[in-house]
């Protein structure tokens, strides 16, 4: 029998599989939704100090090879979002699912302000998300650019929090292994990589970019070389746990995220191939492949792509 | 799996007629594959991307009423010109029993004349109420009389028909309809009486449900309802769904 179970500073997740921030995570009884349909641990929409709109439409669009959106970092404010947070886990708690809130500010001083009001909803990790790549015209170049900056918010939050901290890194960056250093220096307890990879689409008919930002993040099936990649690299580099994230759509996906180092394992644009079911189809599938190949645990496969 | 476009494509308009000052219907060059009750993105380079019940699927056809920029820029629009489309998406009504009551609620009544439509080719016999404030704003009462539906009007100043809501009227026409099934489209209020109706007379009951739609695939989460997606699960849902 193959035991699914990771520990990810030091919560027990049943399975290594987290619903990825941006997908879904809008509303407590979705959030109970996906996990009722078997993710170890859920993620819910990123969350700034104040409530914000997001781009206009087209934001999200499927392209044949992944998903593509600019949603704009859409959410009610971190005071709404601390009520859903604290209704999602009165609903996750039958579940042991547990919860993590992800954040993101303008500035530094926001990030912290942010983490204070949503530890306040004691949600179980804060991902701070300092790499969406669709609001740079607001927000300037991500703080996961500059290994200073991604330092510095994570020191930021570290210090108004006792809640477990993951940092969410982007893959635009030259080195994102050096940017994980930073990170983990500056107190981070894990990291989430990668977010999605900044991109473009265009209609040759408008003879326009199609989503209103022009451009937008990347996700699925055709980010997961790089995904692994950058969680290879990461992995190379830093102690702390990983959570690799980037079109793992099945189970085999996912035992590739996890010889590339990762602890868990992020799952986002799947549920537009699969349904809700695809968090229990990778587990079924994980399970499967690792009892063919002779694994009894992931502890036991993780990083084994780093000894070859 | 219906013909399904996650990227927008183009259709050129090939008729735009009025249906009521507020009211424009659009036939597009071209054809999907789709159920009624399921709906299209519609796109304008440039200003926005909105979800439309489909009033038809070969030709496609989509009625609009002018609420806001991006209806008002769509009701611009002449035949030659262009639209941009994805989908269908969503779940669609199905047609339970023979004898069908569709109610709809102002604009609401669009995907329900292409239930009618299909119900009626499946040898159905349909009832459609059609409400709307005045008798200026009732829209498809023809359309619904071509296809052999037995038409009544609901206006709530009494311009046309029965004067009131359309569920006040549902309620004065089940004791002597005693359709099998009922079918909903329209604002949030008419359907909350609808369901009382439907749960008083023990009737399978579908609503057409409306929420700000982004991706129309289940993944953005933009369009949560208490914990399901409008885009995904819905728009219709079942009366025993939605309790």
């Amino acid at each position: 029998m193959v035991n699914l179970g990771v520990d990810l500073c030091g919560y027990r997740l049943k399975n290594p599989l987290v619903l990825a921030s941006g997908v879904l995570g809008t509303g407590p009884e979705l959030l109970a939704r996906v996990a009722e349909a078997g993710a170890g641990a859920v993620t819910t929409k990123s969350c700034s100090l104040a409530p914000r709109r997001g781009h206009p439409n087209p934001t999200v669009l499927e392209w044949g090879h992944g998903l593509i959106n600019a949603v704009g970092l859409a959410n009610p404010g971190a005071e709404a979002m601390a009520r859903i947070i604290a209704e999602a886990k009165k609903l996750l708690a039958p579940l042991k699912t547990p919860i993590i809130a992800s954040i993101f500010g303008s500035t530094i001083e926001e990030f912290a302000r942010t983490a204070h009001i949503i530890s306040s909803a004691s949600p179980d990790f804060i991902e701070v998300n300092i790499s969406c790549p669709n609001v740079e015209e607001e927000f300037g170049r991500p703080f996961a650019a500059d290994p200073e900056a991604a330092a510095k918010v994570t020191r930021a939050v570290k210090a108004v929090t006792s809640i477990p901290v993951i940092v969410k890194l982007s893959p635009n960056v030259t080195d994102i292994a050096e940017v994980a250093c930073a990170v983990e220096e500056a107190g981070a307890d894990a990291i989430c990589a990668i977010n999605t990879v900044a991109g473009m689409l265009i209609d040759v008919y408008a003879g326009r970019p199609i989503l209103a930002n022009r451009t937008g993040g990347l996700s699925g099936p055709a980010i997961k070389p790089i995904a692994l990649r950058c969680v290879y690299e990461i992995t190379q580099n830093v102690k702390i746990p990983v959570i690799g994230t980037g079109g793992v759509t099945t189970g085999k996906d996912a035992l590739e995220m996890i010889m590339a180092g990762a602890t868990a394992v992020g799952v986002g644009s799947a549920v537009y191939y699969r349904g809700l079911q695809a968090f229990n189809l990778i587990q079924e599938e994980l399970a499967d492949l690792m009892q063919k190949l002779g694994y009894r645990s992931i502890e036991e496969v993780r990083g084994i792509a780093h000894r070859s | 799996m219906p013909t399904v476009h996650n990227l927008p494509v183009p259709f050129a308009i090939k008729l735009v007629k009025d249906e009521s000052l507020k009211v424009k219907t659009f036939i597009l060059d071209g054809k999907l594959e789709a159920i009624p009750g399921q709906f299209v993105m519609v796109w304008l380079p440039g200003v926005d991307e909105k979800p439309f019940s489909l009033v038809n699927d070969s030709p496609v056809v989509i009625t609009v009423a002018r609420v806001g920029p991006f209806t008002s820029q769509l009701h611009e629009k002449k035949p030659g010109d262009t639209l941009w489309l994805r989908g269908p998406y969503g779940k669609g009504f199905s047609i339970e029993g023979n004898k069908l009551l569709l109610v709809g609620g102002g604009y609401g009544v669009a995907p329900l004349l292409f239930l009618a439509r299909r119900a009626r080719a499946q040898g159905c016999s349909v009832d459609a109420v059609i409400g709307a404030r005045c008798a200026e704003e009732l829209i498809f009462v023809e359309d619904f009389r071509a296809l052999g539906c037995q038409v009544h009007l609901a206006t709530e100043d009494g311009s046309l028909g029965f004067r009131g809501k359309a569920p006040e009227l549902v309620e004065k026409l089940i004791p002597e309809l005693r359709p099998d099934s009922i079918c909903g489209c329209g604002p949030e209020g008419m359907l909350e009486a609808l369901s009382e109706i439907a749960v008083f007379w023990k009737l399978p009951a579908q609503f057409s449900y409306e929420s700000y739609i982004r991706c129309g695939f289940g993944v953005c989460g933009s369009c949560e309802r208490k914990g399901w997606l409008v885009c995904r699960d819905g728009p219709v849902r079942s009366l025993s769904q939605s309790l």
